[in-house]
């Protein structure tokens, strides 16, 4: 039992940052991350000692994230205005900037499967089995979130990251 | 072969999901579509710059409620760093310069100027950079891609016709792949990157060790007329390099100079070699 609680602490910095990418900004990450892992400490019997933690605690995020989206649509996308970390170059930061507003511009279903196959390195198969969703829907929502990154990144203007309300 | 490419696989590709069986195909259908590479290396680019940006998420230290057990008190601070290296940064940098901006002249530089005062503080003045460019984009590709596990190199060097023909047709000049085993470097494959004004190559060597050392080539020194050996240490690595007629190399990596020189020479004797 002591072994697995220390891998359920391993897995919250990739938990952090998953969450910090999903959703754009650090306080909105925390409490997913906070829920996340309450939930986890109270299922964590229930965990598969065969399977992979972290592709099973992205699960469990991915339906909290779900809930909270049905009961509160994201009527507002809010960004936060400062970079952890950025480098002080203004190009780097203007670069860094450009990726993060067009990742926020995605559709959240794309980010999400981006997220898990270009940030976190999970099989395809295994983005199926976190999100549940057939392998097939996968490919497309990570082939088509890409162009669209692309799209934005090398087409016009990024428009300028300002709320925008339904 | 038989089978036609399809978009899953391109995607596989472009995160080492590949099935093994398929390689050939993919890296065949690139050679044949310079747009659809050009696709896969932005994409790869995303990847590469999505994990610049929330590299530093990783580092951050937990807040205090996250970072224990529910009711235990495991000393679990001791393994926290919220000390971020000043590597990361420079690899963030590097990525972002080389894959996202497209290869600005002036970007090398900031980049090198950055790492510099995270690191040496040891920035000369910006023109002193600006003229070293060749061995500073060298050296940054080096430290880019040399410590990649899954994606080493884009085509392998079990395919090195393949490799050299593919990299020639998109310099748009002969390339030749100097063999380095005598020295204790065996080819491990190559890449192309986005250089100043056009494409330049990038050929990885391993030792048994599993160091590696870099040869960047690249066809741009249109306006240079020094044929020198040169060399320069950005950072940890080491560049020995030179320009002949168009072609400019720099040989990259982790060694000393004199080890560095002795493959150079080597290098450089091989390329002199008419039709070697």
């Amino acid at each position: 039992m002591h072994a697995d609680s220390q891998r359920l602490l391993d897995c919250i910095p990739r938990l952090r940052r998953y969450a910090r990418a999903l959703l754009g900004t650090a306080a909105d990450a925390d409490d997913l991350v906070q829920d996340t892992v309450a939930r986890g400490w109270d299922k964590l019997a229930s965990w598969r000692q065969d399977s992979d933690m972290r592709a099973w605690l992205f699960g469990i995020m991915h339906n909290l994230h779900v809930d909270r989206l049905r009961r509160q649509p994201p009527a507002a996308e809010a960004l936060d205005d400062s970079l952890p970390a950025a480098p002080r170059d203004p190009a780097a930061r203007l670069v860094l900037r450009d990726l993060d507003t067009a990742l926020r511009l995605l559709p959240p279903e794309q980010r999400e499967v981006l997220l898990l196959v270009a940030l976190e390195e999970l099989s395809y198969q295994e983005v199926a089995a976190v999100l549940q969703i057939p392998p097939g829907t996968v490919m497309s929502r990570l082939s088509r979130g890409r162009e669209r990154l692309r799209l934005l990144m090398e087409g016009q203007p990024l428009p300028s990251p300002l709320k925008v309300i339904k | 072969m038989n089978a036609p490419v399809t978009e899953a696989e391109l995607h596989a590709w472009v995160d080492g999901q590949l099935a093994p069986a398929r390689h050939a195909a993919v890296d065949a259908y690139l050679a044949l579509h310079p747009a659809e590479a050009e696709r896969l290396q932005a994409y790869r680019a995303q990847n590469a710059g999505l994990r610049a940006l929330f590299q530093p998420a990783l580092e951050e230290a937990l807040p205090p409620a996250l970072a224990r057990a529910p009711q235990a008190t495991q000393a679990t601070q001791a393994t926290q760093s919220s000390q971020p290296a000043p590597w990361p940064l420079l690899r963030m940098a590097a990525m972002l310069a080389l894959t996202l901006a497209g290869g600005a002249a002036g970007w090398w530089a900031h980049g090198l100027s950055d790492a510099d005062a995270a690191g040496e503080r040891n920035a000369g003045p910006r023109a002193q950079l600006a003229a070293a460019s060749l061995p500073a984009r060298a050296a940054l590709a080096h430290a880019v891609y040399t410590p990649e596990v899954r994606h080493p190199v884009e085509v392998g060097a079990d395919q090195q016709a393949h490799l050299v023909a593919w990299l020639s047709k998109r310099l748009g000049a002969p390339l030749k792949a100097p063999q380095l085993g005598a020295q204790g470097w065996e080819l491990e494959g190559g890449r192309l990157l986005p250089g100043q004004s056009g494409p330049v190559a990038q050929l990885m060597y391993r030792d048994a060790g599993g160091a590696r050392l870099t040869l960047y080539v690249s066809t741009e020194q249109k306006h240079a007329h020094e044929t020198g050996f040169r060399f320069a240490k950005e950072g940890e690595v080491g560049v020995f390099y030179w320009i002949d007629g168009p072609y400019g190399y720099a040989l990259s990596g982790n060694l000393d100079r004199a080890a560095l020189a002795a493959v150079a020479n080597a290098v450089y004797a091989q390329l002199e070699q008419p039709g070697g």
